[in-house]
């Protein structure tokens, strides 16, 4: 029997299509002005980053860039789990001291150069660290924090105690990237990257899944779905990026020692998340460039810019815990009355 | 049932059996304040061990640049902490009661703030100690064992029955206790829960004090040290099991002795390792630990 | 002739205690295909957990579930959903953060909707608000773009069945889906169920609700503390002198 569409039907459609479009915020994007206002902030974001390296004064400042990079990609991946898949997982140091110790290990024993040191050590700390974070994913929301908070530790006190890849002096000197430009430069692309992989993969239907995982996940059960193999693709996702970060920070600094697992790895991004904006994923991002540089301005205060920035993240959990692009974008909505004031 | 236990005893070489005792009860000792106040609340006060060293160096400074008598700065420590526990659940904790990631998080930033802000005030090195209570040592054996160590057998003994009366006879306790059970319910009957987590976050700091006061007399106060009582606190708490005070005691006795003998025959580094091990073990195959009531981390339909 | 249409569900002896409580004493009996079978019984017979035991969410002492001769018990609850026999639950778990059509999204990301769904897979937003509409949300007044925690009682039973449709079921077991709702919300709640029938579904309903229920079922059980009171068409079983026990009490000899 031929179909007949009515126009009904067609007008039907047409409505359902212009939704669809941003189903997000529901906008019905109309005009030039409306598409300038909606891609200034995104590209001016994307503009900052870029020349942010030319603009820096001096080696030592790019390498506090670098640095920032990779607390941004620490808290990218916390951000992700955390906030649209709903796994809190403190354990960025882990992700860091993983990747780094694979790729250093793979350059100081084998002498693999760093194109190949880099990508062996993210994809293979990646399923390292996923593989051992399965059997810690039946545990609810608190005690899997704390478990993947502890394994950092228990990590570096298994290297210490055994000695192994020369335990207190570490692996040393480790190859490095040809020049700071390149190093910078890959750190921002990988940003960028990860900023716009992720927000696609959460905007297509996975992502909504996700978002289900993170709402109620007895529900996905009941929807035929196993949520645990939805978890383990999450973690390794997330892993993807922290390891990278990892092979970054060994090549960067030439050395590969237990001070990769240093709990820094894990709270700086938290501290970064929950100052930027949970959620937003460019949110964290900010973040780690705010703080990041404010910690090493503060070098001169010794111990006491760890107790500043402590006292920061408190300070934004107790009493602004949306952070500040969410704030930001409120207020940049409300020129537009796009949001109620 | 006594052949069993002069059996098992007299299987353990002495130091290890002697070693093993004051470990776990060290142990126990700093844990009991971390485990009242999760197991009362559910509230992981990750600042545990941070309470516990600035108490050190509390009583050191009231005795060293304010030339107070040794026992009126214990004291007067002591109530300080109760206040300093009370108003971090004041000020701090009230703000973020119920959202757990952010209760670790906040109590640890603090923990971690109070502790790099004792490094950068100058207190690292190893020239801080407090003086032991009672000098010299006897010896069991042919072990020698400070009086100090025995000390704090006796406080850890005291302390537990202390706290066992406490709620099982007192008003204020068995308020606590009802609030560990069901807090709406206790709610309901006119227990006001924030008051009672302001009492149990005091006493919870004072255990600490009080643990570390009997500790670090044998050693030297150390910055450190704030880590690993955290850690070691947790591991009781999580090995014991949610509220169960058979289980803390019987998890501070495992862990206490299994790192005596991984100390005397594997390697000292190790200690350490057996107590995140022993997190990690716990969490994966018995969530609810060893006499954990709750069922909660099970799946729930 | 007409053919003996073939039992699609087989539930055996099942038995399952809490504690020292027998909530399941013995359970068994047959569902047969497109039939919509009524499981009724005074609070705290084990109707849940009855269905809890067939769906996989509570693992039984003993006796064994089969679908289709596939041996249910002990699975877990996301494959016996992939099997195709769902559930909807008596207090409804949409999820709330997220729009209505959204939330049958995760259902239609299932491998079981993709096998079902072939080719086609690709708008799974369209799918779903065709599927919303034809369980009664009204697509002009823009319902299905609504928070779902925005939903009002008997809107949210509804997605709860289409979460189940997402799945191109073969048996659906509704718990309790007509409590907490209005009289007139019931009314418009009954001809989806027969929709539902037609369009070839196996239907459990667990339900308080006895005349709407009568309405609509073949047959009809009767649990009391745990046991299988009673078997049989509504009318019948309702004549029953111990379901009448059971629901009214002894008669009280003065």
């Amino acid at each position: 029997m031929a179909k007949q569409i009515s126009t009904f039907e067609r007008r039907k459609e047409r409505l359902d299509r212009g939704i669809k479009a941003r189903t997000e915020g529901l906008y019905a994007i109309s005009s030039w002005r409306e598409v300038s206002y909606l891609l200034a902030p995104r590209a001016g974001f994307i503009i900052i980053l870029f020349l942010l390296p030319l603009v820096v004064p001096g080696l030592y400042w790019q390498r506090v860039l670098a640095l920032a990079g990779v607390y941004a990609l620490l808290a990218l991946s916390f951000d992700f789990l955390a906030e649209r898949v709903g796994l809190v997982c403190i354990g960025g140091a882990f992700m860091i001291g993983v990747g780094g110790y694979i790729s250093g290990a793979l350059n100081y024993y084998l002498m693999l150069p760093v194109f190949l040191t880099i990508p062996i050590g993210t994809l293979g700390g990646a399923l390292i660290c996923t593989l051992l974070w399965v059997p810690c994913l039946p545990l609810r929301g608190i005690y899997f924090a704390v478990v993947t908070f502890m394994f950092p530790f228990l990590t570096q006190s298994i290297i210490l105690a055994g000695n192994l890849f020369e335990g207190t002096e570490g692996l040393s000197p480790i190859k490095g990237f040809p020049n700071t430009w390149i190093a910078v430069y890959l750190i921002v692309i990988l940003i960028l990257l990860s900023i716009f992989g992720l927000r696609r993969l959460c905007g297509e239907d996975i992502g909504v899944v996700f978002a289900g995982v993170k709402d109620n996940d007895q529900a996905v059960f009941a929807s035929g779905i196993n949520v645990t193999r939805v978890k383990i693709y999450a973690l390794y996702i997330a892993s993807l990026i922290g390891c990278f970060a990892g092979t970054f920070v060994a090549h960067f600094s030439g050395f590969v020692g237990v001070s990769l697992f240093a709990v820094d790895f894990s709270i700086m991004p938290i501290a970064a998340c929950i100052m930027g904006g949970p959620g937003t994923m460019a949110g964290p991002v900010l973040g780690a460039f705010i703080l990041a540089p404010l910690s090493e301005l503060l070098r001169g205060f010794g111990q006491l810019r760890v107790v500043l920035y402590c006292l920061v993240l408190v300070g934004f959990i107790l009493f602004k815990p949306e952070g500040l692009l969410s704030w930001a974008t409120r207020k940049y909505h409300q020129i537009e009355h796009w949001v109620k004031v | 049932m006594d052949i069993l236990i002069y059996k098992i005893i007299n299987s353990f070489p002495l130091d290890i059996l002697i070693y093993g005792i004051i470990n776990s009860f060290s142990l126990a000792l700093m844990a009991i304040g971390f485990t009242l106040v999760y197991g009362i609340c559910r509230l992981p006060n990750f600042a545990h061990g941070a309470l516990y060293v600035i108490t050190g160096f509390l009583v050191w400074s009231l005795i060293h640049l304010l030339k107070l008598n040794y026992v009126i700065s214990i004291l007067l420590a002591l109530v300080i902490m109760g206040l300093v526990g009370a108003a971090i659940y004041r000020f701090v904790l009230i703000r973020v009661r119920g959202m757990a990631t952010s209760e670790i998080i906040a109590t640890y930033a603090l923990g971690l703030a109070i502790l790099e802000f004792l490094r950068w005030g100058g207190f690292k090195g190893m020239t801080y100690t407090l003086p032991v209570f009672i000098e010299g040592r006897i010896d069991i054996g042919d072990i020698p064992v400070d009086f100090q160590r025995i000390i704090v057998i006796g406080i850890g003994i005291v302390v537990v029955t202390f706290m066992w009366l406490f709620t099982h006879f007192n008003k204020t306790g068995l308020a606590l206790r009802g609030m560990a059970q069901d807090e709406h319910a206790a709610m309901m009957l006119g227990i006001d829960s924030d008051w009672m987590a302001v009492i149990a976050m005091a006493m919870g700091s004072i255990l600490a004090g009080l643990s570390a006061i009997a500790l670090l007399p044998l050693g030297n106060i150390v910055v450190e040290a704030g880590y690993n009582v955290l850690i070691l606190s947790i591991a009781v708490c999580i090995v014991g099991g949610l509220g169960s005070w058979v289980g803390a005691i019987l998890a501070a006795f495992m862990i206490g002795f299994l790192q005596i003998i991984t100390v005397k025959y594997i390697q000292s580094h190790f200690h350490m390792v057996v107590a995140l091990l022993a997190i990690i073990i716990t969490l994966i195959l018995r969530p609810s630990g060893l006499f954990g009531r709750q069922k909660e981390l099970e799946e729930r339909v | 002739m007409g053919e003996q249409k073939e039992a699609i569900i087989k539930v055996r002896n099942l038995s399952k205690s809490f504690g020292g409580v027998k909530a399941l004493n013995n359970v068994s009996f047959d569902l047969l295909e497109g039939e919509v079978f009524g499981i009724i019984g005074p609070n705290g017979s084990g109707k849940t957990t009855l269905v809890n035991t067939i769906t996989g969410f509570v693992k039984p002492e003993s006796g064994e579930v089969f679908f289709k001769n596939i041996k249910l018990t002990g699975l877990p609850h996301y494959k016996i959903a992939d099997l195709g026999v769902t559930r909807t639950f008596q207090v409804v778990r949409p999820f709330l953060s997220l729009r209505s059509f959204k939330n049958l999204i995760v259902p239609l990301w299932s491998s079981r909707a993709r096998r079902f769904a072939g080719s086609r897979g690709g708008d799974r937003d369209a799918v779903a608000i065709d599927l919303l509409e034809e369980v009664g949300f009204e697509r002009d007044a823009y319902v299905p773009y609504k928070l779902a925690s925005a939903l009002p009682l008997g809107y949210l039973k509804r997605l709860e069945l289409a979460r189940c449709l997402a799945l191109r079921p073969e048996v659906i077991i509704c718990d309790e889906v007509f409590s907490g709702l209005s009289m007139s919300e019931i009314a418009s709640m009954v001809p989806l169920i027969e929709r539902l029938r037609t369009r070839g579904v196996t239907l459990i309903m667990v339900e308080h609700r006895l005349r709407e229920l009568f309405s609509v079922a073949d047959k009809v059980i009767v649990m009391n503390f745990g046991e299988k009171l009673a078997e049989g068409v509504p009318e019948q079983v309702m004549q029953d002198e111990k379901v009448r026990r059971a629901y009214l009490g002894e008669e009280i000899k003065l």
